[in-house]
Parts: C-alpha cells; sequence; structure tokens
C-alpha cells in the first residue's frame, strides 16, 4: 500500500492557501465601482498608448467596446492625420466597424448587462439615422462605408462600390470588414441609444460607455480566472475517467497496471465537482456576468437588453435548464465514478462477474460520457459566446481535455514509479502512454485547424466574428498554444526512444499541460473579460489551487487500495506487456 | 576445403528458433542470415542487428515534402500570379497559409511515405523480375532456416546445432 506522504499533503495544502489568499485579493483588487474602474482605464491607457490623448485610444483596441462608432470615427480621423499611429488606427478602425455593428458583439454586450443590447433597428430608426447629416457630412470613406453598412436603405451596387474600395485601402481587412458590411446591411443592426442625439456627443460620453463596459469585464476577470481553472481540473479528471471506462471496454491488456494511477486521479472528480456546482449556484443567482445570456431582459422584447437572437435559442438557453443540464451531468459523473471505483476494489477479490459487470458499466459510462461530454462543452464553454456555435465544438473539447488527461496520467505515473510505488509498470507502459500524448495532440491539432480553417475559408461574419476577436486581442496566447500543443510535443515525441526518457516526457508534458490551459483561457477569457484579460494573481492562484486540490485527491484515493488491481484478470498480460523495439533503460520489471 | 561452405539448419517453430539463435550467437558463431516464413517478434534483436534507419529517412523525406509544398504555393499563389480568387488574400503566404495547409499535409505524408518505401526497396534490394534468394521454399511455409558459414568446424557446428533441436541439418555450398 502506498502511503501519502506528508510531505506531499503538506505540498498539495499549502498549495491550496496559496491559491485560496491569491483568488481571495484578486476578487479584493477587482474595481467596485465605475470610479475605480476609470482610472485603471487612465492608466493603462498611459502605458499602452504613451499617453495620446483621451479615452478613445484604448477603445481603439478594444473591440466591441461600445457602439458610438459615429463619435469615434470622426475623432480618430481628425487625429490620424497628425498622429504618427495613423496607419495602426486605421486598420484597428476598420476592425472596429467589424467588431462594433456584426450582430456577433450583442454577445460583449449583451454579457455586461449593461443596457446596450442591440435589437432590429425600425425603419423610423433608419430615417432618423440618415437624416443626421452633421453625422453624414462629418464622415470618410470608412465611416461612409460604415453607414452604408447599418442602414440597409442604400443600394446594394453603392455599397459594393464601397466595399472594393476598401479592399484596395485595407489590404488586410477586406475579408472580414467585406463580409461583414454584407451582413450587417442584412440585419441592420444597431444600438437604440445609438440615436441622433449621440452623433455630436461629446467624447466624454463616450468614454463614459467604455469605462462602464470595461468595469464589467473587469469585474468578470477573477470570475473567469477560477472559471478556466475549475474547467480545466473538472475536465482533465472527467477525461481521465473515461480514458479508464474505454480501457476497460475495450479490454485493454496494456494498461491495467495503471488502472489504480487513473482511478486515483478520477477521484478528483468529487472534489472539483463541489466546487463546480457551488459556481453553478453562484452563476444561477448571478453573482457573475460570465453568461451574456442570463442578463435581465435578455429574452424580454420590451427592455433594453431584448436580444432577438437569443430569445431564439431560448428553447435551450434558459437558465432552469441550464442549471438542470449542469447538475445533471456533475451528477452522472460522480455517480458512475462512485460505483466503478467501489466495484474495482472488490474486483481485487479476483471475482469474474464483477469484471463483467465493470465493462457494462463502462460501456454506459462511455456513452452517457460522449453525449453530457458534448452538452457540457455547448452550455459551459459555447455558452459564453451566445451568438456562437460551431458543429465540431464539443469534440474539439474533447480533444483539449483527452490529451490533458493523458499527460496528467503519464506524469503521475512517472512520479510514482520513480518512486518505486509502481513495481509492475516498464518501460513499455510508458512508452505507450507517451504514445497517446502524441497521437491526441496531433488529433486535438486536427480538430482545431479543422473549426479554425473552415470558419476561415467560407468567412461568414456570424462565425468569423469569434476568430476575428482572438486574433486581434488574443493573437500571442492563441497562436503561441500551437507551438505548446503541436510543435514541441511532436518533436519531442516522435523519437521512439524518447517516449520512454522521463525527463523528455516531463517537458513534452509541461508543454502540453500550459499549451491546454492556454487553449482554455482563450475559448473563455475573450467572450467575459475581452481586452481586460491578463495573467495575473488571479489566474495563477486560482490554477494553484486546483493544482493542491488535484494532489490532494490523487495521492489520497491512492492511498487507499491496493497498487495493483490483482483480481484483474488481464493483469498478467499487463504486467508482461513488452513492446520490443525501444530500449529499455533499466526502469523497469523484471517480467520480459 | 573451399571456403563458401554454410550450414543449413531448419527448425520448426520461432521459439525453438530464437533459442538456438542465442544459443549459436553465445558460443561465438557468426550467423550469416536467417530466413522465416513471417516475422519473429525479437529476432533482430536476438540476431544483434542493428536498428533500422527508415524512420529517419521517412522524417527528411517528409520534411521535403512540406517544402517543396510551401514552394509550390508560394510560387504559383503568391509570388507567379497572385489572383483575387473569391476574396482569398493572396498577399502573403503567411496570410492565405490556411487555404494551403491541406495540399502542405498531403504532400509531407506523400513524401514521406513513398520515398520511404522505394528506400526500402533499394536498401532491401528487391524488385520486379528479381530471382528469389530462397535456400529451402519450405521457409516461406511453415519453417525456419538458420544459415552459418562453415570454416573448418564442421562437425563442431552440427553438434551444436543439433543440440538446439533443429529438425533438420546440412552442408550445402554456396554459389
Amino acid at each position: 500500500m502506498y502511503q501519502f506522504s506528508g510531505k506531499l499533503k503538506m505540498l498539495a495544502i499549502v498549495l491550496m492557501a496559496l491559491g485560496l489568499l491569491g483568488t481571495v485579493i484578486s476578487f479584493m483588487n477587482t474595481p467596485s465601482t465605475l470610479e475605480e474602474a476609470k482610472e485603471i482605464l487612465a492608466a493603462q491607457e498611459a502605458s499602452h498608448h504613451g499617453g495620446h490623448g483621451s479615452s478613445h485610444g484604448s477603445d481603439a483596441h478594444h473591440v466591441g467596446a461600445d457602439h458610438k462608432t459615429e463619435d469615434k470615427h470622426v475623432t480618430e480621423h481628425k487625429e490620424a492625420s497628425k498622429d504618427d499611429h495613423s496607419n495602426e488606427k486605421v486598420s484597428d478602425q476598420v476592425e472596429h466597424v467589424v467588431g462594433d455593428h456584426g450582430d456577433e458583439t450583442v454577445a460583449d454586450h449583451a454579457k455586461h448587462d449593461d443596457g446596450k443590447t442591440l435589437i432590429n433597428e425600425t425603419k423610423e430608426e433608419h430615417a432618423k439615422h440618415v437624416g443626421d447629416s452633421t453625422h453624414a457630412k462629418e464622415t470618410v470613406t470608412d465611416h461612409a462605408k460604415h453607414v452604408v453598412g447599418s442602414h440597409g436603405d442604400e443600394t446594394v451596387k453603392e455599397h459594393s462600390e464601397h466595399a472594393n474600395e476598401d479592399a484596395a485601402n485595407h489590404a488586410e481587412d477586406t475579408r472580414l470588414t467585406d463580409s461583414l458590411n454584407g451582413h450587417v446591411t442584412d440585419k441592420a443592426h444597431t444600438n437604440p441609444t445609438h440615436g441622433s442625439e449621440d452623433h455630436g456627443g461629446a467624447d466624454a460620453h463616450h468614454g463614459d460607455h467604455h469605462a462602464e463596459h470595461a468595469f464589467h469585464q473587469m469585474q468578470n476577470k477573477p470570475w473567469s480566472a477560477v472559471y478556466v481553472s475549475l474547467i480545466f481540473f473538472l475536465g482533465i479528471s472527467l477525461l481521465v475517467f473515461a480514458f479508464y471506462a474505454a480501457q476497460r471496454v475495450a479490454h485493454a491488456g496494456w494498461s491495467v497496471v495503471l488502472f489504480r494511477v487513473m482511478e486515483a486521479i478520477t477521484a478528483n472528480i468529487h472534489y472539483v465537482s463541489v466546487v463546480m456546482l457551488i459556481f453553478i449556484i453562484l452563476t444561477a443567482m448571478h453573482a457573475n456576468h460570465l453568461f451574456p445570456w442570463m442578463a435581465e431582459g435578455t429574452f424580454d422584447p420590451l427592455s433594453d437588453n431584448y436580444d432577438p437572437i437569443v430569445d431564439g435559442k431560448k428553447w435551450w438557453m434558459n437558465l432552469p435548464g441550464w442549471v438542470i443540464r449542469s447538475v445533471f451531468y456533475l451528477a452522472a459523473w460522480n455517480v458512475f465514478r462512485f460505483i466503478i471505483r467501489k466495484k474495482s476494489i472488490q474486483q481485487d477479490n479476483g471475482d469474474l462477474k464483477l469484471h463483467k459487470n465493470l465493462y457494462n458499466i463502462s460501456v454506459g459510462f462511455v456513452v452517457v460520457f460522449m453525449i453530457t461530454e458534448s452538452m457540457m462543452s455547448w452550455d459551459w464553454i459555447m455558452g459564453i459566446d451566445p451568438h456562437w456555435f460551431s458543429t465540431l465544438f464539443g469534440w474539439y473539447v474533447l480533444a483539449t481535455l483527452l490529451v490533458s488527461a493523458l499527460t496528467v496520467i503519464c506524469l503521475v505515473t512517472l512520479y510514482l514509479r520513480s518512486r518505486g510505488h509502481l513495481p509492475l509498470v516498464n518501460d513499455s507502459h510508458i512508452h505507450d502512454l507517451a504514445k497517446f500524448m502524441f497521437g491526441f495532440s496531433v488529433f486535438w491539432t486536427y480538430l482545431w485547424f479543422a473549426q479554425f480553417m473552415l470558419i476561415w475559408y467560407a468567412d461568414m461574419p456570424e462565425e468569423t466574428v469569434y476568430f476575428a476577436l482572438r486574433f486581434k486581442e488574443y493573437i500571442v496566447p492563441f497562436i503561441g498554444m500551437l507551438a505548446l500543443n503541436f510543435i514541441f510535443p511532436i518533436l519531442l515525441l516522435i523519437n521512439s526512444d524518447f517516449k520512454t526518457v522521463p525527463w523528455v516526457i516531463v517537458i513534452a508534458g509541461a508543454f502540453i499541460l500550459v499549451g491546454h490551459y492556454v487553449d482554455l483561457y482563450v475559448m473563455i477569457m475573450p467572450g467575459t473579460v475581452g481586452a481586460q484579460w491578463g495573467i495575473g494573481i488571479g489566474e495563477i492562484s486560482a490554477f494553484l489551487f486546483f493544482l493542491g486540490l488535484f494532489i490532494f485527491a490523487t495521492f489520497n484515493a491512492f492511498s487507499k487500495a491496493n497498487p495493483v488491481p490483482k483480481g484483474n484478470p488481464f493483469l498478467h498480460e499487463s504486467e508482461t506487456h513488452h513492446y520490443y523495439i525501444i530500449e529499455h533503460r533499466g526502469e523497469d520489471n523484471a517480467h520480459h | 576445403m573451399s571456403t563458401n561452405k554454410v550450414i543449413h539448419a531448419i527448425y520448426n517453430d520461432d521459439d525453438i528458433l530464437m533459442d538456438a539463435v542465442k544459443k549459436v550467437r553465445g558460443a561465438h558463431h557468426h550467423i550469416e542470415e536467417v530466413y522465416t516464413p513471417f516475422p519473429v517478434h525479437g529476432l533482430d534483436k536476438a540476431l544483434g542487428l542493428a536498428p533500422t534507419r527508415l524512420a529517419i529517412t521517412a522524417f527528411l523525406y517528409g520534411i521535403t515534402g512540406t517544402s517543396v509544398a510551401a514552394w509550390l504555393t508560394w510560387y504559383t499563389m503568391i509570388a507567379d500570379w497572385p489572383q483575387d480568387i473569391g476574396g482569398k488574400p493572396s498577399f502573403s503566404w503567411i496570410e492565405n497559409m490556411p487555404a494551403f495547409v491541406p495540399i502542405l499535409f498531403e504532400l509531407t505524408v506523400f513524401f514521406a511515405a513513398h520515398l520511404m518505401v522505394i528506400t526500402f526497396y533499394m536498401r532491401s534490394r528487391i524488385w520486379p523480375f528479381k530471382e528469389a534468394e530462397n535456400p529451402d521454399p519450405r521457409t516461406t511455409d511453415d519453417h525456419f532456416l538458420m544459415e552459418i558459414p562453415v570454416h573448418d568446424n564442421e562437425d563442431e557446428l552440427t553438434s551444436l546445432l543439433e543440440s538446439t533441436g533443429a529438425v533438420e541439418i546440412k552442408v550445402v555450398d554456396k554459389h
């Protein structure tokens, strides 16, 4: 029997304590009033823009910040002529048009509960808009194009002329802009408060709206930080369980000596589920604004916050349904985990009936898992961008979590083996795990690219805006994770002999885990905190807390059962598992 | 005494063959060749054969394929005639890169696979109409044959091979 060492337990507790402390600090550091938020924005601006003027400076790098594009374009164009930043600003601005007027950005607006939700503009409002002559006169090309875009009464011909002109001017952004213009022409969404009284509006007024928007994003930040790590660790534990169940279903011979390691990791499901349950309750009580569709008035046609697109998805996206489903997923996973673990320990008596029984339950779990995992990814992750949808999203989340789960199995196995607690695990088992890490890294990349490339290629605005935001605000983590999740693991693990060298696997594993944390981060953060993102005390603390919880849960569970599942009929096959091609380096059992 | 005399020891079980190989190598005799009807796992290790470098060549061929595809897409789509095709950005290669990935991938696999197979044929000296080099047709069906060159030690070798469970031992002149 493995003894949970005092040192490790201490480490787990220290990590959890540090994590909690940091999380509390990050919640306290969150601005609680609009004034504080404005101060922070002013400080950000000073550092980002070399203090070039008023609040619209930070708007320029803030997609979907606000609907005051008219004011902003006017002012920006004035400044652009006398400013060194002119090139950068023009391209920013084009994307701004995209961000502000694509209906996808409703996501950004609705989520902040600040009364900025777009609605279908009525004909009368159109008329008023067009009739606003000062506004029309002051605009330049881009702005004119925007007018074309939002006022569907211009002719299609004119619109395409503008679009062509634009193509010449703004090479890089044309694809997006063109198609979004077309889209906006169709939908003609705009802000209700976007009436003529705002058009000559002062910068200060505009700045208020931006600050308010940023304020809500800042308030989301500590919540999102916890949420990313929460989903990361819950997902990993769940996928370890799914992999374990799949091994039972497949009657896998090689992995039996690893069963207790996998079971131990799945103990974490119980612990993280409790945190998730608390999170679900708090979210349902509107303690945070991570899910924009939960905002007040989203489904109320009379409300400023009314969102017809989300309203059309009401049959799925409604709070009672969300809570019931979320609790159901957690309950199902926990019940399956509890039963399978219990029976697996009972199986140490060698009862073959129990083995068959475990097989049947595992088949049931694999089916339930595939359905709940897909739905979980829609409810918990895709729901953050309620205007966006992707059919392979569930698979994509699965791939992210699966490759992380295999890496975690491998790292925990390596640790326990290096301490001599897994005498039956040989280099061939490690080799197989590393092969899985390699293979599923490629699988993840395949799905990432399949999702990205199809959307990039077709460039339909309601889908593209998802990646447009990530390219604009999250370019470093978004592209950087491709190196972490694909290139490094591929190069490190392609060599057969390297797949048994512990330090190579540990390095590759670190890349994979960091990379997939970043992946989840880029899935969640853009929809909740937008441009206000960062890896700070909140993010690191939340990660440390769940890491501590993971260590505690895993090694505690591992110490509760015999490390060798001695009643398993495939144990001997696993014990003698031998992949003959690789060099065995002595860290091996004596059975081959 | 001719120097191209060899002993053919024939076995009818791969486990016995493996043990025999270990024993013969343990007695420091050089094994010229082993003929088997199917791959015997671990036989190359037992014979002390150097590991294959075919995988390394495949990796290099794959990189070659990627490079060819990158050059091809760059030259044809960007450098030579950069047209606007459905609004795809043909201004630089990297901007239009997602559209090139399928061909990058396929050519990588194509080069890696085909060139590796051709390398395998060349290194193994296999080609159509090649004359078979099989010393005994039974080795393609259910027998295993170990070939050991004889250097004035025919009797010693014969008795050693008999002790390893060979079902048939014959001394032949190799032409």
